[in-house]
């Protein structure tokens, strides 16, 4: 196949309606957990598979897209250093699905625990080196008071990945066809 | 749940009747450029231009007022937390300390209050203008002028689509959560976190294959219709320039510019005069 410059007709849609979706969980299907104003963002375990199935390029666009609008949508105002943040971790997770091929052949147990450390690693990079950096540079915010918020993001997002992003792939994978699923037969 | 959630307003006033390019334009510099400063003067200026744009676009109160008290929740919030978490910040950001009244680690300085309300503002400016934009702008129109000021059209028209199947993917949301709740799901407060997070699954799986399905015919169709096959794509929403969109353009540059001015004149983002 002739290489293309640029993103693929597949990845544009991806992003598109891959943000259409990461929106519309992010703003109606929030658990709460009990603790007060924090919730397990179903929207990041969406993020997640997205960006196993389409790369970083597609993953990155998602989160930054969808957070930039959904913060304009929901608050009036757009958080850049999050929706930042929140693209720095779309980026790695793609990254580091391709590198494990997250969602090529069967999501074993080995694949299980890299995804989940990749998605940890990539969380705490995003949520508290980026996030917490941002806000202090951008916004001038106090560092104490926005490194508490990046380690409860962080640990959230985390937890919800953990559950909800490694079961959505485990069910996406049993529906694809098996890299090896063909013999050959002399 | 409201069924249009950009509750984009067509109208005739001035401000809908600058393109897409022009609003999008302004509303990115103005942001990041009232982000940038911390001087009281500038940012109380912006506010002011700000809700006099909200007031000149006939923007009815009771389109915006649900996102007021969000936002205003939201903003309380956050001046609260930055009080926990730092109550003596305004103090070293200004290098001085005027104690009101209180001592020890949370005594409550002039400094502190006056930072907070520098926050405060910020976000009176903020979020006007951001609804301004987002009540007065055809999401069409919004996508053709990302593509106008630089952005690939590629990506331009990824946030087409986004707009364009948000409330497709909204209604087919609604549909499978009635249909998990008709099926025993119980996603209400009174479920346990376990059963809520498998409730969330429930809604999530067919979510997913329903998307990845239109991912593929729509790309598939986009293909066949030669879609990326070119450098340039032209833009059903393509405006061109009136003489309103050089001027309001101008408008922001001047501002653009006062702030590089006050940045240059304080010798950083702080103004300070105590």
């Amino acid at each position: 196949m002739q290489k293309k410059k640029g993103l693929s007709t597949k990845a544009v849609v991806a992003t598109g309606i891959g943000t259409a979706v990461f929106i519309i969980l992010f703003k109606f299907l929030a658990i709460p957990t009990g603790i007060a104003n924090t919730q397990i963002n179903v929207a990041q375990a969406w993020l997640s598979l997205i960006a196993s199935i389409f790369g970083p390029l597609v993953g990155g666009l998602v989160a930054f897209i969808g957070h930039a609008l959904n913060d304009g949508i929901s608050y009036g105002s757009i958080w850049w250093s999050w929706v930042i943040a929140d693209g720095a971790f779309g980026v790695l997770i793609g990254f580091f699905a391709r590198y494990l091929h997250v969602t090529s052949g069967t999501f074993t147990t080995k694949k299980i625990i890299g995804f989940n450390i990749a998605q940890i690693v990539s969380n705490i990079i995003a949520w508290l080196i980026i996030a917490p950096l941002g806000d202090i540079f951008i916004y001038s915010e106090p560092a104490a008071k926005v490194f508490t918020q990046g380690v409860v993001s962080a640990s959230l997002n985390s937890i919800s990945t953990a559950v909800l992003g490694t079961a959505i792939i485990a069910i996406y994978t049993r529906t694809q066809t098996k890299k090896d699923s063909l013999e050959y037969e002399a | 749940m409201n069924h249009n959630i950009f509750g984009f307003h067509p109208g005739t006033s001035i401000i809908h009747r600058l393109t897409g390019t022009t609003k999008l334009v302004i509303f990115l510099a103005l942001t990041i450029f009232g982000s940038l400063s911390f001087d009281l003067r500038y940012l109380i200026l912006l506010s002011v231009v700000a809700l006099v744009a909200l007031y000149v676009a006939k923007i009815k109160w009771a389109d915006v007022r649900t996102i007021v008290w969000l936002v205003t929740i939201f903003a309380v919030i956050n001046l609260m937390l930055i009080y926990v978490f730092a109550p003596q910040y305004g103090v070293q950001l200004f290098g001085s300390k005027t104690v009101l009244f209180g001592s020890g680690h949370y005594a409550l300085t002039f400094e502190q209050l006056y930072y907070e309300f520098i926050v405060f503002v910020k976000y009176l400016f903020a979020v006007p203008l951001a609804l301004v934009f987002l009540l007065t702008t055809n999401p069409s129109e919004f996508a053709a002028g990302l593509n106008r000021i630089g952005i690939s059209y590629r990506v331009a028209y990824a946030v087409a689509l986004a707009l364009r199947y948000i409330p497709d993917i909204q209604v087919s949301y609604q549909t499978i959560s009635k249909v998990q709740q008709a099926r025993g799901h119980d996603l209400s407060k009174k479920a346990s976190l376990w059963k809520r997070l498998k409730g969330a699954l429930g809604i999530m799986v067919p979510l997913m294959f329903a998307s990845l399905n239109q991912i593929d015919a729509v790309s598939q169709a986009m293909d066949l219709r030669r879609f990326g096959k070119q450098k340039r794509r032209t833009w059903y929403y393509a405006q061109s320039f009136a003489r309103i969109d050089w001027l309001a353009l101008g408008f922001a540059v001047a501002l653009i510019a006062l702030e590089m001015y006050l940045l240059w004149q304080n010798g950083g983002r702080f103004w300070y005069p105590f």
